[in-house]
């Protein structure tokens, strides 16, 4: 097992060195070049070669890719342009992926939480009411677009029937504490349980938006894997004991239907970590999906880079994590 | 445990001949929506008392598979019909609930199948496929079982029990695998164990070990077996009584000695025929049996076998054959094969 961890994290620094090549170039290539970018097109020669060797970009290539690696380590991406101008762009990363991972994991446990459950129901009810329901309420889940649903969530349940406040992540006049930018947890850890429960009750309304799709994938994978186990040989294996239907459904169905659930869930959550720009937008989170439509917009290229890359090694943490957690669960992989 | 029948009363081993479990008309339609009902089993009865082994031999789609599950209580509930009676000790199986049912299952009747590796859960230690049989019929901690399971694993032939119980299906080897499953079936001492094709996914040799394995096995602890095959080969060294069946009904009964000496009915000739023998004569050519269930006639009017016989009279197409008793076998065949001594 402890092989297996050590072999992928040294995959796993391969992967990111790629993608660090591929940021490298891409900011290489954009229209203009950084020096175009930085002063505009209409700038004088003699400007741009001053800029030029200002930025070290008169040095040979893989000597400036050599240079943005050892910034990218240092995290010096430079300020924000454009986001929150003037300040680290590596602070404005780190302010705001707190909120992003808030969010992001609450989204993921509704949609876990009910999508595996109902999945399973629904499978050993195959083509009962409820079946019907459940699939063709998933099918609402994916379609509805989630600004639409976002918007109207926000309307019934805060502009309407004032249950839940509008947008933002706190209330002003809350001012908690700041331990770990984490507004549920600081709350809990300074005792200031009032400013948790602001925060949850801001967390309530964009988790929904956000877990609509995530729910409705999780339930259908969730679905189709059980009903594929359940006609398996060692079920019926489990049958013929005479097994409760308790020990039969755990460590016999469920157990080998979570594996494509838990592939699934990785992939969901890499997207809900980088990809809530529209949810994020519409309750005004704060959070990174916020920054980066933001950035590209206004083309703040120091936000930019370091999204870009925390995001790639976001997504490939999550992937390592996802191949443990199937390794821990299927006993094949292990020995591959 | 819903029920009173408690499993862990000592299995009495009477030499009495009351069947331990009697198979009456035992009937199983499929009938999904749309489609003509489908008899799979028709009519079949046996008798099992305690230290019996029975053979139910056919090929692909003689229903033989389909009573063993109907017995075991293990076919869907949805689009399936079973009629007749199943007495275990008296007891009509196919009138207990789901939960009655369950609590026979694994502790009275055991049952062991055809594909060792997905019959087993790939992410489930060995060890605790053993044991959850015995917390489930023997009230046992999983602690407590797990010795059990040790000498359960060492008693069907696995060596380096201790490492064993530890490993997952895939790294067995498909013996050890089957030797894995029977461990499983008989952990609870049940007393009525059914393999259905046991050997059929595993090379010769092994097929000859498990068998062997399962013979000994019956023998010491008295539990009475019905093994399911369509290979005659497999039950010529292991059972005493040996039903061949045909589309769904049994077609000859007979003990295992007349039955390969001399069998009456054409279809179980065909079937010794078609098995490769070491004493034939140089160039001999194995006998196929021509045609497929395909080309069967339905029960209710004629004989199913008659297009595919190798001696068929009018009257079979024409008049549906019963199953008759005679000196040393049941029968049902209207023109069986001449006895030649």
């Amino acid at each position: 097992m402890l092989r297996f961890i050590i072999r992928r994290l040294i995959q796993m620094v391969g992967v990111v060195i790629v993608l660090s090549a591929l940021v490298f170039a891409w900011l290489k290539v954009l229209p203009g070049g950084t020096v175009g970018a930085l002063l505009g097109e209409r700038a004088t020669p003699e400007r741009r070669a001053a800029m030029e060797k200002a930025l070290g970009l008169d040095q040979p290539i893989y000597v400036q890719y050599w240079e943005f690696v050892k910034r990218a380590v240092r995290g010096e991406f430079g300020a924000s342009t454009s986001v929150q101008p003037g300040t680290d762009a590596m602070d404005v990363f780190l302010t705001r992926f707190p909120a992003t991972i808030e969010l992001a994991v609450c989204a993921l446990v509704i949609a876990v939480l009910l999508g595996v459950p109902l999945g399973y129901l629904a499978a050993r009810r195959r083509a009962s009411w409820f079946d019907n329901v459940s699939i063709v309420s998933s099918l609402v889940g994916i379609a509805v677009p989630v600004f639409f649903l976002a918007f109207m969530l926000q309307y019934v349940f805060a502009v309407k029937l004032h249950w839940l406040p509008v947008s933002g992540r706190q209330d002003p006049d809350v001012n908690g504490t700041r331990v770990t930018g984490f507004f549920i947890l600081d709350g809990l850890l300074t005792r200031e349980f009032d400013a948790s429960w602001n925060a949850i009750k801001h967390l309530i309304l964009p988790s929904i938006a956000l877990a609509t799709i995530p729910f409705a994938v999780v339930f259908r994978i969730t679905r189709a894997s059980v009903l594929e186990v359940l006609d398996e040989d060692y079920v019926r294996t489990a049958e013929s004991k005479g097994l409760t239907n308790r020990v039969i459904r755990g460590r016999h169905v469920l157990r080998n239907a979570l594996l494509p659930v838990v592939t699934t869930i990785g992939l969901q959550t890499g997207g809900l970590l980088v990809g809530a720009v529209l949810t994020e937008r519409v309750f005004s989170w704060g959070g990174l999906g916020d920054a980066l439509a933001l950035a590209f917009t206004r083309r703040d290229y120091a936000v930019l880079q370091v999204c870009i890359l925390m995001a790639t090694v976001t997504f490939v943490v999550v992937n390592l994590l996802v191949d443990i957690a199937y390794a821990v669960i299927d006993p094949r992989v292990r020995t591959r | 445990m819903t029920d009173t029948l408690s499993t862990s009363q000592p299995h009495p081993r009477s030499d009495s001949d009351e069947p331990l479990l009697s198979v009456r008309d035992l009937t199983v339609t499929f009938q999904r929506a749309g489609d003509e009902p489908f008899v799979a089993v028709d009519g079949v009865s046996f008798d099992l008392r305690p230290g019996d082994t029975l053979g139910i031999v056919g090929e692909s789609g003689s229903g033989k598979s389909v009573t063993s599950l109907a017995i075991m209580g293990l076919l869907p509930e949805r689009g399936v019909r079973v009629t007749g009676e199943v007495l275990y000790n008296g007891q009509d199986l196919l009138k207990l609930s789901p939960t009655q049912m369950r609590d026979r299952r694994g502790a009275e009747l055991g049952m062991i199948f055809q594909d060792p590796l997905s019959s087993l859960n790939p992410v489930v230690p060995i060890g605790l496929q053993v044991t959850e049989v015995l917390e489930r019929h023997r009230g046992l901690s999983r602690k407590a079982a797990m010795p059990l399971a040790k000498e359960m694993l060492d008693r069907v032939g696995i060596p380096d029990p201790d490492r064993r119980l530890k490993d997952y299906p895939h790294q067995l080897s498909g013996g050890m695998r089957q030797r894995a499953l029977i461990a499983m079936a008989l952990a609870a001492e049940p007393r009525v164990l059914i393999a259905d094709e046991p050997t059929t996914a595993l090379d010769v040799t092994i097929q000859a070990q498990i068998l062997a394995v399962l013979k000994d096995l019956v023998e010491d602890t008295g539990t009475a077996l019905i093994m399911i095959t369509h290979d005659l080969g497999v039950v010529a060294g292991l059972v005493d009584t040996v039903n061949v069946m045909y589309a769904g009904r049994v077609v000859e009964r007979a003990a295992r000695h007349p039955l390969f000496a001399e069998p009456r009915h054409p279809y179980t000739a065909g079937l010794l025929a078609s098995i490769p023998r070491l004493d034939g004569s140089r160039g001999e050519r194995l006998q196929p049996i021509p045609g497929s269930v395909a080309d069967n006639l339905p029960w209710t009017s004629a004989c199913a076998f008659a297009p595919r016989c190798s001696q068929p009279i009018d009257q079979c197409r024409a008049q549906t054959p019963e199953l008759v008793q005679h000196d040393d076998r049941a029968l049902r065949c209207f023109n069986p094969m001449e006895v030649t001594r």
